[in-house]
């Protein structure tokens, strides 16, 4: 199984006929992934890429049957269009747009609150279930089917992460980028909660950075409602305060943003602590032996309830 | 995007915001004629920089006379003025602010932002005004009072009842903050300031409530709506490099170590200043040059790290997602035709079109150190630097 989106999903891309669309586009089918058709206004009726072009989000989901949208679209428009997707009753919104005025988000934010669906990003590299499904820019290769998941922030660096596991045979259930701006849709205790939820990802590794304290707050809720290992690491121990590190969100306002501060309180809680991000597959490869012996503390339980089943 | 303690209020002013009088002034002469205008009989002269704590560092002065403006003008003028937050080199003061005199019987703190936390524009208030705020927070956190504005409410009275009380607002004040409130909610969401920080505000000694300063921050992201803000950028508070960086639109942040590096993608280009640390140097830089890069753009980056003095070693590393590595490669390369090379550089490629991309920089001839992984290449950047050392 995975998470948020699978060989089912019925996926769209908003801004379809673009350049960047199409080649991300032509990326995820060659993946897998069911696109099944896109949104350009004023290009309705066409083909691109041998499916259907709509003119609106509306249309895509009665005719389509879209329930997945990649928002491709420049960040002047994305507000727009993912207000759109969220009306047009689409599930699961993963926006790639990067540089999308954050008051915008403000007001998107409060909108989605009360419909349901999920907006991963913005800024995010997106999401993929790999062999199945693909919504995003990251190079497919690197990924394998497998039983980690993976949240991030950051898009290359979760490409870092998720190279080292692959490389040791530790492939991905899903890996979720939910994106490096200040005021994002799902956030990483979102995430953690559907990988907790899912019977086949074994343990979830999450790559946050400096600023903010969603790092933080995903590890007291895991500690709390987890019983699968998390394995994390936090960009930025050589960031100078009070300076934007490219991400719109990663700037040190104050002593618990900076990167050793969430990792040492990561760490009490329960997280396993990477240092080095070098050591990330390496870390997982340790803590699934650690859970497979059964004299560790959780995977006892763990072991229990598959004798039970 | 900043800018001054002047244009803040202007900005403030058009939206019914009340702030002292006042006016700019380039040169000595301006700051007198300024000071003529406003009158008297008090003056306050303030150097204008993109830095807090200017009163302490003698960028703030209150004067009572037309020759004590001259003289302080004089003296503001061309002089570095080093605070809290502007490192230990300072910054040169371009140009001041001569305002009029305020009496004052409070000190109060505002603030408005973005808040990261609760997605919200939020409110912060407190009745300790003219001082640190996070010290404030960290030694009197009751004395902090914090409210978030809902975005289909906008402000309503109940939010201006709360805030009044929290600041011990008497008579006619909880009016003027209600309508100094709507003004600020006005100017932070109708010009996207990221940040508005307003201290002190003060209550007059007539007991009406007046903005003495205005720190504004907007977001960088939404200027394209704001022609009439983005004018008001001064190039002379950037860091020339950082400057520089901005026209190819890469993400650059000058730091004090000794490797330079390039990388693609913030958190990946933090991740690799990390492990530098890690393995015992310092990262000369932050460099993200981003998605879309082309050979000219790496090449601009290339530029910028070879044109810091302190850069002993180079490192490369790409993580190709939408980045081609042989695009990399080729800006590398003429990059080092261009500029020559004369510290040792690692580059470590990985994704999208890697095998081209090593190919190209193994048949350049060039003397560049591959690296297979991020482990390698931070270790052999931080040997080859010690190496020349």
């Amino acid at each position: 199984m995975s998470v948020f989106i699978n060989k089912h999903s019925r996926v769209i891309y908003q801004g379809f006929t673009g350049q960047h669309a199409t080649f991300h586009a032509e990326e995820a089918i060659k993946h897998g992934t069911n696109i099944v058709g896109g949104v350009t206004p004023g290009k309705g009726g066409a083909t691109h890429l041998d499916r259907p072009v709509f003119d609106t989000v509306s249309d895509a989901v009665q005719q389509a049957g879209a329930d997945v949208s990649g928002i491709f679209v420049p960040p002047q428009f994305a507000a727009d269009a993912i207000l759109e997707a969220v009306e047009a009753g689409i599930k699961t919104i993963v926006v790639i747009a990067d540089g999308i005025p954050v008051q915008d988000m403000v007001r998107v934010k409060r909108y989605v609150q009360d419909h349901d669906a999920v907006i991963f990003g913005p800024n995010t590299a997106g999401v993929i279930t790999p062999e199945e499904c693909k919504v995003g820019i990251m190079p497919a290769s690197i990924y394998q089917p497998g039983r980690i998941g993976v949240v991030s922030r950051s898009g290359t660096l979760n490409y870092e992460a998720v190279a080292q596991m692959t490389a040791r045979g530790h492939g991905q259930s899903t890996s979720v980028g939910i994106g490096g701006d200040p005021i994002n849709g799902a956030n990483f205790v979102d995430v953690l909660s559907a990988f907790n939820e899912d019977p086949e990802t074994d343990a979830v590794v999450l790559i946050g950075e400096i600023g903010g304290t969603q790092e933080v707050d995903a590890a007291t809720w895991a500690q709390a409602n987890m019983d699968k290992p998390v394995i994390g690491f936090i960009a930025g121990v050589s960031a100078p305060v009070g300076r934007r590190m490219g991400h719109a969100g990663a700037i040190i306002s104050g002593e618990a943003d900076t990167a050793n501060a969430k990792m040492n309180r990561m760490e009490e809680l329960g997280v396993h602590v990477v240092r080095n991000p070098a050591d990330i597959g390496e870390t997982v490869d340790r803590v699934l032996k650690q859970k497979s012996t059964p004299a560790g503390g959780t995977s006892h339980r763990v072991q229990g309830e598959a004798v039970e089943s | 995007m900043n800018i001054h303690e002047y244009q803040g209020k202007a900005v403030l002013k058009k939206f019914g915001v009340p702030v002292a009088h006042g006016l700019p002034a380039f040169t000595v002469d301006e700051a007198v004629a300024a000071a003529e205008e406003l009158g008297g009989p008090v003056w306050v002269v303030k150097a204008q920089i993109h830095a807090g704590g200017r009163g302490k560092g003698g960028g703030v002065k209150v004067v009572k006379s037309i020759d004590e403006v001259r003289s302080e003008a004089e003296r503001m003028l061309g002089m570095t003025l080093v605070t809290h937050q502007t490192g230990p080199d300072g910054k040169t003061v371009h140009r001041i602010y001569v305002e009029e005199g305020s009496s004052i019987s409070r000190e109060l703190y505002l603030s408005c932002l973005v808040d990261r936390e609760t997605s919200r524009i939020a409110f912060i208030a407190s009745t300790e005004g003219g001082m640190d705020i996070e010290q404030v927070a960290h030694d009197t956190p009751e004395k902090i009072f914090t409210m978030t504005i809902d975005p289909a409410t906008g402000i309503c009275p109940h939010h201006v009842r709360s805030m009044s009380k929290a600041l011990k607002l008497e008579a006619g004040q909880p009016k003027q903050l209600g309508s100094m409130l709507n003004g600020i909610y006005k100017a932070v969401t109708g010009t996207d300031m990221s940040l508005l920080e307003i201290n002190p505000l003060v209550v007059t000694g007539d007991g009406d409530l007046l903005c003495l300063d205005a720190k504004v921050n907007f977001d960088s992201n939404a200027l394209y709506r704001h022609p009439e803000i983005e004018e008001l950028h001064d190039e002379t508070e950037e860091d020339p490099k950082e400057l520089e960086a901005s026209k190819y639109d890469l993400s650059y942040i000058a730091l004090d170590g000794t490797i330079g590096c390039m990388v693609n993608g913030a958190g990946l280009a933090m991740a690799t200043m990390d492990i530098i640390k890690l393995y015992g140097e310092e990262p000369a830089n932050f460099l993200d040059v981003g998605g879309g890069a082309t050979t000219e753009k790496v090449t601009a980056a290339f530029k910028i790290i070879t044109s810091d003095p302190q850069v002993k070693g180079i490192l490369v590393n790409i993580f190709g997602g939408i980045m081609r590595c042989d695009v990399i490669a080729q800006g590398v390369i003429a990059a080092v035709r261009e500029v020559g090379l004369e510290v040792p550089l690692v580059v470590r490629l990985e994704g999208t079109n890697v095998e081209k991309g090593k190919k190209i920089i193994e048949d350049s001839g060039l003397n560049v150190i591959a690296a297979d992984d991020l482990d390698d290449a931070a270790q052999k950047v931080v040997k080859a630097v010690g190496e020349a050392a």
